[in-house]
């Protein structure tokens, strides 16, 4: 089986199955993602171990959960440091829910937390005046500009949504999805090596697939070449005293 | 604004399908991973499983029930009947469900719905009410609609809720079976005292009944077992009735 979609004609050679370590920090429903990725192709597998993470050629931090117990939980097991040396080196980064997330600067989520700082920006209550939180169901996502994130999908794809915060970057650039909840709120981004999704697309049937099949492919091709730092390198954001 | 649900429910006794389906060329018509695959695909949101084995001890029946359905469904999907403990839910959702919905658990220790909640979250927190029509209003059934509580079934649903549920499945003993359509009074009361959404279910025939939930019941969802599996309609065509009629689905 292909993994995903053709994204990555230009790559020379016909990509491995990619290696991809699926996350446990201690978050809720990771299995699911692990299965999606399987489903596609991959060689996934679920671990919290600091030397799989180091050798995989993607990384997938699933989850449902609370923003001060994931951070936490990444913090305990040493993956806060293999999680920037792998976006350094241009690896693959796919944070689904919480676990895109925890990738930002912070949180407010109950009385605040500071976050990994990967991705610029605060992730911030849901405003939905007269509307039911969390937010729970499927909903439009409108892709604001290209990326290999939503490679082949259309101008609006309807995915499985489950949260009650959202991600505000700072960096507009960065926003590539965006859905609506009484108001609109950035549901996916991506940053170099680094993607996001607020939805859960190994919930999301066909379509939620055909986005994990697209990250697949990033790591296929990452996996074909020999210097990983060559693509994403120069991409992770610099610390700033902001 | 999410877009509103429809839902195909299967009951499974001992890990098989219990209902027939309209089904032609499954490979096993009575597994209920490979029904839930096929709803999958015809457009299904979510998938509802309802356990109805009749024995002590369901945690192992149900748990392999979502490790099975995880490997080949990708939709969010519930599992009830047989979740009596944080433990027994913890273990469903380990195994990849997303839900589990919670009837007559709850009404025997209603400390449960907080307990589970605290653990797994609201989201994952289904409040099943079983209701039958009385003099006076809605009285809420358990044990497969055996046992009467005394307690009103709108009442419950928002203590419920009060108490960490996330959603409410609302079944119609009277409708369900009947194909005549849901119970809109019913399922109009519980949707206008919670804040949270709620589930129709019992009784749909046609997609009419479908639209007639949401316009009048204002149903966030709609739950459907013997119009998908015994043939007359797909979630499609179910689905295509919807739109007509102005209702926003996937």
């Amino acid at each position: 089986m292909s993994p995903g979609g053709a994204l990555d004609a230009g790559a020379p050679n016909a990509a491995p199955a990619p290696r991809i370590a699926v996350l446990d920090y201690g978050m809720g429903n990771i299995r699911s993602a692990e299965k999606a990725l399987l489903r596609l192709g991959a060689r996934a597998e679920i671990t919290s171990d600091l030397e799989r993470a180091r050798r995989a050629d993607g990384l997938v931090l699933p989850g449902d959960g609370a923003f001060p117990k994931a951070v936490a939980g990444i913090r305990a097991l040493g993956l806060d440091r293999v999680l920037a040396d792998r976006v350094d080196e241009g690896v693959p980064v796919l944070g689904i829910c919480i676990g895109m997330q925890v990738l930002f600067d912070g949180s407010e989520e109950l009385g605040g937390a500071e976050g990994l700082g990967v991705l610029a920006g605060r992730v911030r209550a849901l405003k939905a005046p007269g509307l039911k939180l969390p937010h729970i169901g499927w909903a439009p996502v409108e892709w604001r500009r290209p990326s290999p994130l939503c490679a082949g999908l259309g101008p609006s794809t309807t995915l499985f949504h489950v949260h009650s915060f959202a991600p505000h970057p700072a960096d507009p650039g960065d926003v590539v999805g965006v859905a609506e909840h009484g108001h609109p709120f950035c549901s996916a981004v991506e940053r170099g090596p680094v993607w996001g999704v607020q939805f859960h697309p190994e919930k999301s049937s066909a379509e939620g697939l055909a986005l994990l099949g697209n990250f697949v492919a990033r790591c296929a091709a990452g996996a074909g070449a020999g210097s990983p730092g060559a693509e994403g390198g120069t991409t992770r954001r610099q610390p700033s005293a902001a | 604004m999410a877009l509103t649900r429809v839902i195909p429910c299967l009951d499974v006794k001992d890990g098989r399908v219990v209902k027939g389906t309209r089904f032609v060329g499954l490979r096993d018509a009575g597994d209920p991973v490979e029904l839930a695959a096929r709803y999958e695909a015809e457009g299904g949101d979510e998938i509802v499983f309802l356990d109805i084995t009749a024995s002590s001890d369901k945690r192992e029946t149900i748990v392999d029930l979502a490790r099975r359905t995880a490997d080949e469904v990708f939709v969010p999907f519930t599992i009830g009947g047989g979740v009596r403990s944080v433990r027994d839910a913890q273990a469903v959702l380990d195994a990849g469900a997303d839900k589990v919905s919670i009837n007559s658990a709850a009404v025997a220790r209603p400390d449960l719905l907080e307990e589970v909640a605290g653990v797994l979250g609201a989201q994952a927190v289904v409040l099943g009410i079983d209701a039958h029509r009385t003099v006076e209003g809605y009285e809420v059934f358990v044990d497969g609609g055996r046992t009467p509580t005394g307690r009103d079934a709108v009442a419950w649903a928002r203590e419920g809720v009060e108490r960490g549920a996330g959603e409410i499945l609302l079944t119609s003993m009277d409708r369900d079976g009947t194909e005549d359509g849901y119970e809109l009074e019913l399922t109009r009361l519980v949707s206008e005292a919670v804040g949270v959404p709620v589930i129709a279910s019992g009784g749909a025939g046609r997609p009419d009944h479908l639209v007639e939930a949401v316009e009048q019941g204002h149903a966030d969802a709609v739950l459907c077992a013997s119009i998908f599996h015994y043939g007359q309609y797909s979630v499609g065509e179910a689905k295509a009735r919807m739109r007509e009629a102005g209702i926003a689905v996937r």
